[in-house]
């Protein structure tokens, strides 16, 4: 008799134990009275153990996510004085003041532009090289690391290294355009021309990370469904249009989002080629954020600035993931 | 099968022409730092150097301190890469194996992270890193760093695929939850921590705008910061800018070449199944 009763005591935390594997198992708590205070005792040794384990992270979101994002609505509703201080309040004059003057639209439709210039074409190159780096043909492994080579190149480092390209009279790029009997182009001092030279390097510099991650997304789809194309006598372009775009799809469409948001963000190629200039032709949202509040040190005006753009990434991240939802094909 | 020899032909012509666009401005960059500063700052532009000027290179550590930025940038991006791969680790533990209150809401917390650009946080960033005495340290630098969502991610998503069976069976036999995070999961899981950690590095190794605000003083200077003040020194000379380039870019190309096989489909595995 005692045997058995131990016996299941001895059983009840195995069910239990197999219940922290599947969150949903919480009925089997309730067997008796003795197995569930030491399931609870059991279950709150584990809570505590969860928090240990989640403060770091949590902590440090905390102190440089969560706060910031607060202290920056507290910041933009005032304003501040020439050594960064908060001075005072005003209400939404900040951002009433952004909107109304030239800079702040300004700076909006030249990040819209530059979005449209980088976003499209980095993921259509990273995508075409990613499909013929998939297939299996000799000597692939070579494409795949030059094609990977940007990811390596931080924003200054390049920023530099297309400084010599665009150079005016002795860089490369006008040098090959007047070989071929073109006038050479004021790359970064034409303000028509500034902001497409930027998104030119920047497409460059994208393509590295974009390429390795849709690379991962194509080869994640099994080799048998190729083969099966193939036996069907489908052609190499009709399978990337029929069979890889679809099932690319998913990683196609983080890129996306990722690419949006990042370029949102651009800032180290502007503050070093053109410094937003000229006359404000490539003044993208974090460059006039960063002037604002790191040389004016008007930080109240940065911060509502800085709100606009959490706002837009937020919409965007929102609206993308609705509209792809239904579009994107999952396996 | 003449169709398939003439796609397969038409793929290298596309890659190489391709590879060319991306290559060639590795290739300017590169024989620059190799010429005499008359050749580099020679018109038409020479696309090859006449020979190998390798004191270039000697030229470039002797007039800015390229080494110290180095370190600095090798000292900054591991600390963060571990700190993040432990944060990451224990995070991904509880939210995989775990039961505890308000998982479903702290999890969605930690998603909204995500969507906080960083550049959004920088001004109070900045102001509480000031008000701790913290610019020009490298706590400054570190500290704000060390813990992604995308890590906490990717990493769940490793444990997450480790057989059931094996983890119950060390359950049966009296594991605790420490003794299998310590050595079942993240031994089990290093292709995640390998992507993690080469991503990570390479990521906070090219880091701009942070450390522009943060570091005043050229020995606390990073590397990218550093880089990018060679072109306002007096040394306007290209060869020594692009030898200084190429200097700067050695560490993280090869840290591409090593870790290139496992970036490629782990960062996929992150970005999807998070």
């Amino acid at each position: 008799m005692e045997n058995r009763i131990e016996n299941t005591d001895e059983t009840a935390p195995v069910p239990l134990q197999k219940g922290t594997l599947d969150a949903n198992a919480e009925s089997s708590s309730r067997t008796s009275g003795n197995s569930s205070r030491t399931a609870s005792l059991g279950r709150f040794r584990e809570a505590a153990l969860a928090a240990i384990f989640i403060a770091p992270a949590l902590l440090l979101f905390g102190i440089f996510l969560f706060y910031p994002l607060i202290q920056s609505v507290y910041l933009s509703l005032h304003s501040t004085n020439p050594r960064g201080q908060v001075a005072n309040f005003v209400g939404l004059a900040n951002f009433r003041n952004l909107f109304n003057s030239p800079g702040f639209p300004n700076s909006l439709m030249v990040t819209l532009k530059f979005i449209l210039l980088t976003v499209p074409a980095s993921l259509a190159f990273a995508l075409a090289f990613a499909a013929v780096c998939r297939s299996r043909i000799r000597g692939m492994k070579i494409f795949r690391f030059v094609f990977a080579l940007p990811i390596a190149v931080s924003v200054s480092t390049g920023s530099i290294m297309w400084m010599v390209l665009f150079h005016p009279t002795l860089g490369t790029l006008n040098y090959f355009l007047g070989k071929m009997g073109i006038a050479p182009v004021q790359w970064l001092t034409d303000p028509n021309m500034a902001l497409l030279s930027i998104s030119l390097m920047t497409v460059w510099m994208n393509i590295g990370f974009l390429f390795i991650l849709l690379l991962g997304g194509m080869q994640s789809i099994p080799e048998e469904i190729y083969e099966s194309a193939k036996i069907d006598g489908s052609g190499p372009v009709r399978t990337f249009w029929r069979l890889t775009l679809p099932l690319v799809s998913p990683t196609l469409f983080f890129a996306s989002v990722t690419s949006v948001i990042g370029a949102f963000q651009a800032f180290g190629q502007i503050n070093i080629l053109t410094k937003g200039g000229p006359v404000n032709s490539t003044n993208v949202l974090v460059f006039k954020l960063y002037e604002d509040a790191f040389v004016n040190f008007r930080f109240g005006i940065g911060s509502a600035q800085a709100l606009v753009l959490f706002a837009i990434v937020l919409v965007i991240t929102v609206l993308q993931f609705v509209v792809a939802e239904r579009k994107v094909h999952y396996q | 099968m003449t169709s398939i020899r003439l796609s397969r032909t038409l793929a290298y012509l596309l890659s190489t022409i391709a590879a060319i666009f991306i290559l060639f401005p590795f290739w300017i960059t590169l024989s620059n730092a190799l010429m005499t500063e008359a050749e580099s700052a020679a018109y038409p532009p020479k696309l090859w150097p006449t020979g190998l000027h390798l004191d270039n290179f000697s030229g470039v550590l002797a007039s800015i301190p390229i080494v110290r930025f180095i370190t600095n940038s090798f000292v900054v991006s591991s600390a963060i890469t571990i700190g993040c791969l432990i944060t990451s680790c224990m995070a991904a533990y509880a939210f995989a194996f775990l039961r505890f209150p308000a998982k479903k809401i702290i999890f969605a917390l930690f998603l909204s992270t995500m969507m906080i650009p960083w550049e959004v946080a920088v001004i109070p960033n900045y102001l509480t890193v000031r008000s701790w005495g913290w610019l020009d340290t490298y706590a400054g630098l570190t500290i704000p760093f060390l813990a992604t969502a995308f890590g906490v991610f990717l990493m769940r998503q490793f444990f997450l695929q480790l057989p059931k069976e094996l983890m119950e069976a060390a359950r049966i036999d009296g594991c605790g939850h420490i003794r299998m995070f310590l050595r079942l999961a993240v031994p089990l899981s290093m292709p995640g921590l390998a992507t993690l950690g080469v991503y990570s590095f390479l990521n906070h190794w090219n880091m701009y705008l942070w450390p522009l605000l943060v570091t005043s003083s050229e020995k606390m200077r990073t590397v990218q910061i550093g880089v990018s003040m060679l072109q306002f020194s007096e040394m306007t000379a290209w060869n020594l800018v692009m030898a200084g380039l190429v200097l700067v870019l050695l560490p993280s190309l090869i840290m591409l070449a090593l870790g290139l096989g496992r970036l490629v489909g782990g960062l996929t595995a992150g970005a999807l199944k998070g």
